[in-house]
């Protein structure tokens, strides 16, 4: 069997150099086409007509009206007579017509009767949930009982972090036409290879007959997966408009309502530690809500697992709310904010510095040295010893600057994919992948590797994604992508370049085994002046080509990928105690992902992790009014997120090592999106000196928790 | 969200909760016909009919082809249908397509067009991830370089708070402004 392991690192000539995206020039001149971007002839445009009620049951629909206006080409009801709603936003029908303002004409045209329902849309008071409280099994090792009898300090608090939604920029939504039972599907997804079969499942056709098309995706991060109501609906549309396409995206109300959130975490944890800061005990009761199906229970105690003695209770709790997805690294945030907070706020009780509590217990984690290490160069970023001072201490006028930190695992080993190789006789490449590049730069990885394998520049690789007519490669979720994608290009094009040794073996009078391709040529390995240029080795082929497949068995990935990253991440945070504005000096963010295919992208993922967590720490939040059972702000004005002047300077370091390397790839989308809450939560208590309980840290909380400390 | 108004629901805002109910809706209407109108747009004169109330962004999207802005927010929040109008960076989802008349109105398309340095500097310092806020971010930066040659990092966190990015660009986006400007003629360094 070959041999498909990566080059030794000093070998490499691609891999492993920083190198620009392949489809940055298509995305900054405006050139890429996105879905929603597409308008192919005849489109029609459609609109939703969904649910203003929280919670109803639908007594009747009355599309007459609507379906004789004109420019109307079919109208569905989604939620008819009897149905029960159990969220605003709910799709209840939806029309298609020649412009979208006719479609929306329409639409205020259909007339809904609604028998409104009792509806729950807060989690945050446990006592006002009534029957939506679900708690799961207590779990209990070791005598926590006994553990906190043992303990010289105990901390014990409430903390929270909110609901928040995806807002991809692009939203949700597809360009779809279906004619007989045959459907083109250009949707917006992270799933080029799976969510046609999403479709057709409930179309009732077969998976084949739909055809997935998407070359650029607007974002993702965890909620781009199904098919949707909306794209099996479009799809109904068309073949009721004679097959014509349909372009439906959602509105940016109806995007923050009801395309996925990432789930509530609250919890009750109390903490013990010995006077050396040795954690002998934890307790947390904690609920979540996702919405509607409740929430499960972050990974708690988190990192820190080996905590002997513990008891966790957890309740989900159900509420009238659109549903939740996944959300980079799902329910991992918040296990990192409540633990880390945890560890932070019994640090203090210890007079300890959180630096030294963390050190001190890395034995509880599962990765002791590699924390240590991330720790140590974290905080040398940071200057931790320099700048950290005990919690309040730290004083200019009505500024007060802290430090802190958080913390993240992950898995991130690649994905089933397969992979296809094609030489042509002329000595282009292709590699042809149902995959697809969500914006972590998935192409440009796949051509490095590509390039590598068969030694050539990247400009000759042509890669070919977005497609479910290519070989079927697993949906961009968990952090997965890179591993699976990297380690099927490498065997397909070593498979590839092996058919073309055995052509031109022979010819050179080598053993195909004895030959390399570096640096655009064939040639013997120890001999170079025996070879020829890959065109000349191409050009062997006559009129054939050479197509290979590869494949990522996620069962025997022969070294290729692997999964197990850590990271720290460490804030540095200044307070205006007049305010309450938390300002963001710098965030610095130490993480291991084994072999990096492309440093400069993959530090991009983790600047981007970062940016997500300052919006999470600070600003963002959704919020639900139980009056109305809605949504309060879903649109961009109060829905925040963070902008270019607020979150300060942001300094990655990857773990780029020969230990590291040799594990090879793991996927980077997740880890770096875990522990910056915590980090900048942890800041904000060791610069005010109180902890602020709730994220996001918005300066009312700040004031709140400072005037708590006051009057106390 | 649609469903608002004749269903019988509120709006989510106490005091346009009010306004709704003092006002009931009146059925609507799609407005006064279509009408021709012609845009000045990258140079080149482009006919084209609009209903009045249609944006400028809407009609370049659905109507012209031009693509490179997108329709995010929809309400000049996000910066993500940014375009120059007789040299003013503008949100094209605030403007109505037939106000747009007897304006130079510059696009992504015009700018790449020209090759504006700013294009490669964003590739370069990759400021783009998923994309989608790129182009938006691409021509307020233009227009930001217009008016401020060879900026500091400063300048640009001030000069581009009008853009918002999911993907979290802004480390790029920052460095590839700076690093145009100082190839731009009447910059500093230039
Ligand atoms: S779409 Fe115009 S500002 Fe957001
Ligand atoms: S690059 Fe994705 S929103 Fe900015």
């Amino acid at each position: 069997m070959p041999d498909y392991s990566w080059p030794p690192m000093e070998k490499r000539r691609i891999v492993g150099k920083r190198t620009s995206r392949l489809d940055g020039p298509d995305k900054a001149s405006g050139k890429a086409k996105y879905p929603s971007d597409l308008n192919p002839p005849g489109l029609l445009h459609a609109v939703m007509l969904t649910s203003p009620h929280a919670h109803a049951r639908v007594k009747t629909v009355d599309i007459a009206a609507a379906k004789k206006f004109p420019g109307v080409t079919a109208i569905r009801v989604i939620s008819g007579p009897g149905t029960e709603v159990q969220w605003a936003g709910t799709e209840i029908a939806i029309v298609a017509a020649t412009s979208e303002a006719i479609a929306r004409d329409a639409v205020a045209l259909i007339k809904v009767d609604y028998e409104v329902l009792p509806h729950v849309v807060r989690e945050d008071d446990l006592g006002k949930v009534g029957n939506r409280a679900k708690a799961a099994g207590e779990q209990v090792t070791g005598d926590p009982d006994a553990a906190f009898k043992e303990a010289d300090a105990i901390s014990e608090n409430l903390y929270s972090i909110p609901v928040i939604t995806h807002c991809c920029l692009e939203p949700h939504g597809q360009v779809i036409a279906m004619k007989g039972d045959k459907v083109d599907y250009w949707p917006s997804t992270q799933a080029v290879s799976t969510v046609g079969g999403d479709l057709a499942k409930y179309l009732e056709i077969p998976a084949s007959n739909v055809h997935v098309q998407m070359d650029y995706m607007g974002g993702g991060f965890g909620g781009k997966f199904p098919a949707d109501r909306w794209g099996v609906e479009s799809a109904q549309l068309s073949k009721e408009s004679g097959g014509r396409p349909v372009k439906m995206f959602l509105d940016r109300e109806t995007e923050l309502t009801i395309a996925g959130v990432r789930p509530s975490a609250f919890a009750n944890i109390k903490i013990g530690a010995k006077k050396d800061g040795t954690i002998i005990a934890w307790q947390s009761q904690s609920w979540a809500s996702g919405g509607f199906g409740g929430g499960g229970m972050p990974p708690l105690p988190y990192v820190f697992n080996k905590i002997p003695n513990y008891r966790l209770n957890h309740t989900a709790v159900s509420i009238n709310a659109g549903s939740a997805r996944a959300w980079r690294a799902p329910n991992n945030p918040q296990a990192s904010f409540l633990t880390c907070s945890a560890i932070d706020d019994l640090a203090a009780k210890l007079n300890m510095d959180p630096l030294d509590m963390f050190l001190k217990n890395v034995g509880l984690t599962i990765r002791p040295d590699t924390y240590r290490l991330q720790l140590n160069k974290a905080a040398e970023m940071i200057e931790w010893k320099k700048n950290w001072r005990p919690r309040g201490q730290n004083k200019d006028g009505y500024m007060r600057r802290g430090l802190g930190i958080g913390i993240s695992t992950w898995g991130g080993a690649g994905h089933a994919s397969k992979a296809r190789t094609t030489i042509h006789p002329d000595g282009s490449v292709e590699v042809e992948l149902g995959s697809q590049d969500i914006g972590s730069g998935t192409r440009t990885v796949i051509s490095m590797v590509a390039a590598e394998t068969l030694g050539l520049p990247i400009s000759m690789i042509k890669v070919k994604i977005g497609d479910n007519l290519y070989p079927v490669s697993g949906p961009s979720g968990g952090s997965t992508t890179v591993g699976g994608v990297s380690s099927s290009t490498r065997k397909a094009a070593v498979n590839a370049l092996q058919k073309l040794y055995d052509i031109v073996g022979p010819i050179l009078n080598a053993p195909p085994d004895r030959l390399e391709a570096v640096d655009g040529k064939i040639r013997m390995i120890g001999n170079p002046d025996k070879g020829m240029s890959w065109q000349q080795a191409c050009q062997k082929l006559g009129v054939n080509t050479i197509t290979e497949m590869g494949e990522n068995d996620t069962k025997r990935t022969e070294g290729l990928n692997t999964g197990g990253a850590s990271g720290i991440q460490m804030a540095d945070v200044s307070v205006d105690i007049e305010t309450g504005v938390v300002k963001m000096n710098k965030l610095v963010a130490v993480h291991d992902c084994g072999l990096v295919i492309n440093p400069k992208t993959a530090e991009s993922q983790v600047l981007g992790a970062c940016i997500m967590s300052v919006c999470s720490a600070l600003m963002e939040e959704r919020v639900m009014d139980q009056q109305t059972g809605r949504v309060l702000n879903a649109d961009m004005e109060f829905y925040k997120l963070a902008g270019i002047a607020d979150i300060g300077d942001i300094v990655v370091h990857m773990d780029i090592t020969p230990d590291n390397d040799k594990r090879g790839v793991i996927g980077l989308g997740e880890p770096p999106a875990v522990p910056g809450v915590a980090a900048i939560a942890n800041a904000v208590a060791n610069a005010i000196g109180v902890r602020v309980p709730s994220v996001p840290l918005i300066p009312s909380r700040v004031l709140a928790a400072l005037n708590g400390r006051r009057n106390a | 969200m649609r469903g608002v108004g004749l269903s019988g629901g509120v709006l989510s805002t106490g005091l346009l909760e009010q306004e709704a109910q003092a006002a009931p809706p009146a059925a609507p209407v799609s407005g006064p016909a279509a009408v021709p109108i012609t845009l000045r747009i990258n140079g080149k004169s482009v006919n084209t009919s609009v209903e009045p109330r249609e944006t400028l962004l809407d009609t370049m999207r659905n109507s012209l082809d031009l693509t490179a802005a997108k329709r995010v927010c929809d309400r000049g929040t996000c910066g993500a249908c940014t375009i120059i109008v007789s040299g003013k960076v503008m949100y094209s989802c605030t403007m109505l397509a037939i106000d747009s008349q007897g304006k130079e109105i510059e696009t992504l398309e015009g700018i790449s067009a020209k090759n504006h340095p700013i294009i490669a500097a964003f590739v370069a310092n990759d400021a783009q991830q998923c994309g989608y806020c790129t182009p938006g971010f691409v021509v307020a930066s233009k227009g930001f370089l217009d008016k401020h040659p060879n900026p500091t990092y400063e300048e640009v966190k001030k000069g581009l708070g009008g853009n918002l990015c999911r993907c979290g660009t802004y480390m790029g986006i920052r460095q590839a402004v700076v690093d145009a400007g100082k190839q731009l003629k009447g910059g500093r360094n230039a």
